[in-house]
């Protein structure tokens, strides 16, 4: 079974079901239907606050369209539920949080090492451990980054409202698709329960993109092989006969292991490597306001972008000169823009709801002689216009 | 010599030729469960292109994958049965087998053995029992008898083992069965009909890993641990009437059980279907 989410009955039925046009929803819910738009028919999860509603939603949702909604007995299966029914066509989702997160690493690794298309929402919530298990955070920053063991690359993106959920959780399954590799979204408890206004457009004006499949029987020998030059293999699927082994131990090009020959695990991991950086245009994405001659420079993400962009505004109106970098992918970090914002500034602001994780990746693209500062806050409740407003005026 | 093998092994055409010859140890039971899956598949006429089969991580994980020529997923530890949980919804004519060892199914994936077997969901897991945990070095299992020694519990194992048939049989399964390497055509006919039972199947294999169990256990030669599998089974009917004292030790064989109960992706798609009729949502 082979749903893209473009053919006409799936057309129809979404059609039929979504109306175009203004809902009021959570962002949470947006995530969700989001997926359903990219033509995700196939979640597996457990659920765990403040990420829930995705999977009620999807419970509720997926058989209508024909879809499937699995309840795994842990996080650790749901991602292995998701990662055996990618390898059968389905474009698969899970949703959790943080501890959540934290379990389902091995697996994250696994999909990495075997190419599997999958998007992961990680709803952020206040931590170490339980911490406080219903308020929002952004501190998963640097797990989405290292949270699984070895050399692996990883795409990661981060909307930053309830509408933006939508967009960015269809282009997560894009990514996730055109590169054949696990893709984590980033969202927060925050815009997860933060219910607004938000559209919702017609199937047609949704970009759906799709996985490639192998064009004859020579390409399906090689599941891991690089026919096209770009670093991403054809991908034959289970039950049509391909005869497909695939394993998270280091493997040669046609899937079989070996472990002990140094240079099929070179020639293996610096392409899955190459093929994420090799590919910047498929993921690289940011917004800028008023970046052109901003001496302050305020770099935020995800929820904190919202009140970032409050701040600045209001500062414009005070007369001080400040931007704002919003990256939408984060991981990898857009960081030839970043470089070159950071060569005008004279001044860089880093918000977020942590002790300060991006900043430490904005630090790699920044000289010296820039004045770099962390606007930090922790506790659940997000920074405030105030309070960022606050930092710009000190640096002003 | 691997080439003679081939040569006058009939069972070859369902196996992987270039990841020949296997890296299991002399004597280990895997290739006892590898030939009898291999010869169920061939009593059955089944065509290796509708088999999926899925593993853990150990050695018996090997047995199927990369051995067997299906398409094959070769997981991380412990999780075969939850990966293979998301091939069967997505491949739901497919015949979708486990092939894995007691600690990788029964110890760190206990709880989705349990939860598979719950859901009923139409899969077929053949585990493996050697009673230890062998690629890593002999180390103790949840299934080590009492008293027995491994690296680990070098003066003697002091807990119990997990009775694994009994307990996914009780936890909902639709055919248990158990066997042992020393039952070839008893277990073969077990296999055959887990495949073909309509729901979760378990097929149980105590089997000999004279490397790491036997050495230590003074049984290593692997004769030996056969002999002491024949001598300690005992069949479900006889168990029935022996008091736990008296099956202290020994290993019940034959079908645990066997029973009809709905499976999980037919009431998955039917609840589907219901769904779309109910709103309305059938094509036309």
């Amino acid at each position: 079974m082979i749903i893209r989410g473009d053919e006409p009955d799936q057309v129809r039925l979404i059609r039929k079901l979504y109306k175009p046009g203004n809902y009021f929803m959570q962002g949470n819910e947006a995530v969700a239907y989001g997926a359903i738009f990219a033509g995700c028919r196939f979640y597996a999860g457990y659920p765990i606050t403040p990420s829930s509603e995705i999977a009620e939603t999807m419970a509720r949702e997926l058989p209508k369209l024909g879809g499937y909604y699995l309840q795994m007995e842990d996080e650790i299966g749901s991602i292995a539920a998701m990662i055996g029914a990618s390898w059968t066509g389905f474009k698969v989702m899970t949703a959790t949080a943080g501890p959540g997160f934290s379990l389902m690493q091995e697996n994250l690794g696994y999909a990495v090492m075997t190419e599997t298309p999958l998007v992961l929402v990680d709803v952020q919530r206040s931590g170490p451990s339980t911490g406080q298990a219903t308020k929002g955070a952004q501190g998963d920053f640097f797990q989405a980054r290292w949270g699984t063991h070895g050399d692996h690359p990883i795409v990661a993106v981060s909307p930053t409202s309830g509408q933006d959920a939508f967009w960015e959780t269809i282009r997560a399954f894009n990514i996730s698709e055109r590169l054949r590799t696990p893709v984590v979204v980033l969202f927060d408890g925050v815009l997860a329960h933060t219910r607004e206004q938000i559209k919702i457009p017609d199937i047609e004006e949704v970009e759906i993109a799709y996985r490639k499949l192998p064009r004859n029987e020579e390409e399906a020998k090689l599941p891991f092989g690089d026919p096209h030059g770009d670093g991403v293999p054809p991908m034959p699927l289970f039950g049509h006969g391909y005869f497909t082994h695939v394993t998270g131990s280091t493997h040669k090009e046609n899937g079989l292991r070996d472990v002990y020959t140094p240079d099929v695990h070179e020639r293996l991991v610096r392409r899955i490597h190459r093929k994420i950086e090799k590919n910047r245009e498929v993921y690289e994405k940011y917004e800028e306001h008023f970046t052109e001659d901003a001496e302050i420079l305020i770099v935020s993400w995800g929820v904190t972008a919202r009140p970032a962009l409050g701040a600045v505004l209001k500062a414009r109106e005070e007369g001080i000169n400040v931007g704002l970098f919003v990256p939408k992918t984060v991981h990898p970090f857009p960081a030839e823009r970043m470089r070159e914002l950071a060569k005008k500034a004279r001044a860089i602001l880093v918000a977020e709801m942590n002790l300060g994780q991006m900043i430490i990746e904005v630090e790699r693209y920044v000289n010296d002689d820039v004045l770099l500062k962390g606007v930090n806050k922790i506790g659940g409740v997000p920074l405030t216009v105030e309070e960022i407003l606050r930092e710009i005026r000190g640096v002003a | 010599m691997a080439k003679k093998i081939y040569s006058t092994y009939p069972m070859v055409k369902y196996l992987r030729k270039e990841a020949l010859p296997t890296a299991l140890c002399p004597g280990c039971g895997g290739g006892t469960v590898l030939n009898a899956f291999a010869n169920a598949i061939d009593q059955l006429k089944l065509d290796p292109r509708d088999l999926v089969v899925v593993s853990g991580i150990g050695c018996s994980a090997w047995i199927a994958s990369p051995y067997f020529l299906a398409d094959t997923l070769h997981t991380t530890h412990g999780r075969a049965i939850a990966f293979a949980t998301g091939v069967k919804v997505g491949l739901p004519d497919k015949k979708v087998v486990v092939i894995s060892g007691d600690g990788d199914l029964a110890s760190i994936g206990g709880n989705h053995l349990l939860h598979a077997a719950r859901r009923n969901i139409d899969m077929t897991v053949i585990l493996v029992n050697n009673f230890i945990y062998g690629m890593t070095g002999g180390q103790v299992a949840p299934t080590t008898p009492f008293g027995a020694k491994t690296t680990t519990s070098p003066y003697r194992n002091i807990e119990h083992p997990l009775q694994i048939s009994e307990t996914v049989a009780a936890a909902g399964a639709s055919y248990v069965a158990r066997w042992t390497t020393a039952h070839v055509y008893q277990l073969i006919e077990s296999i055959k009909k887990a495949l073909q039972v309509k729901g979760f199947s378990l097929v149980e294999v105590i089997s000999q890993c004279p490397v790491q169990y036997g050495r230590r256990n003074r049984m290593k030669e692997p004769a030996e641990m056969l002999r002491w599998f024949l001598k300690n089974s005992v069949p479900v009917s006889k168990a029935k009437n022996m008091s736990p004292e008296e099956l202290e030790g020994k290993f019940i064989i034959g079908e645990i059980i066997n029973r009809q109960r709905p499976e999980f992706t037919e009431e998955l798609n039917k609840l589907i279907d219901e769904v779309q009729e109910h709103f309305g949502l059938k094509g036309e």
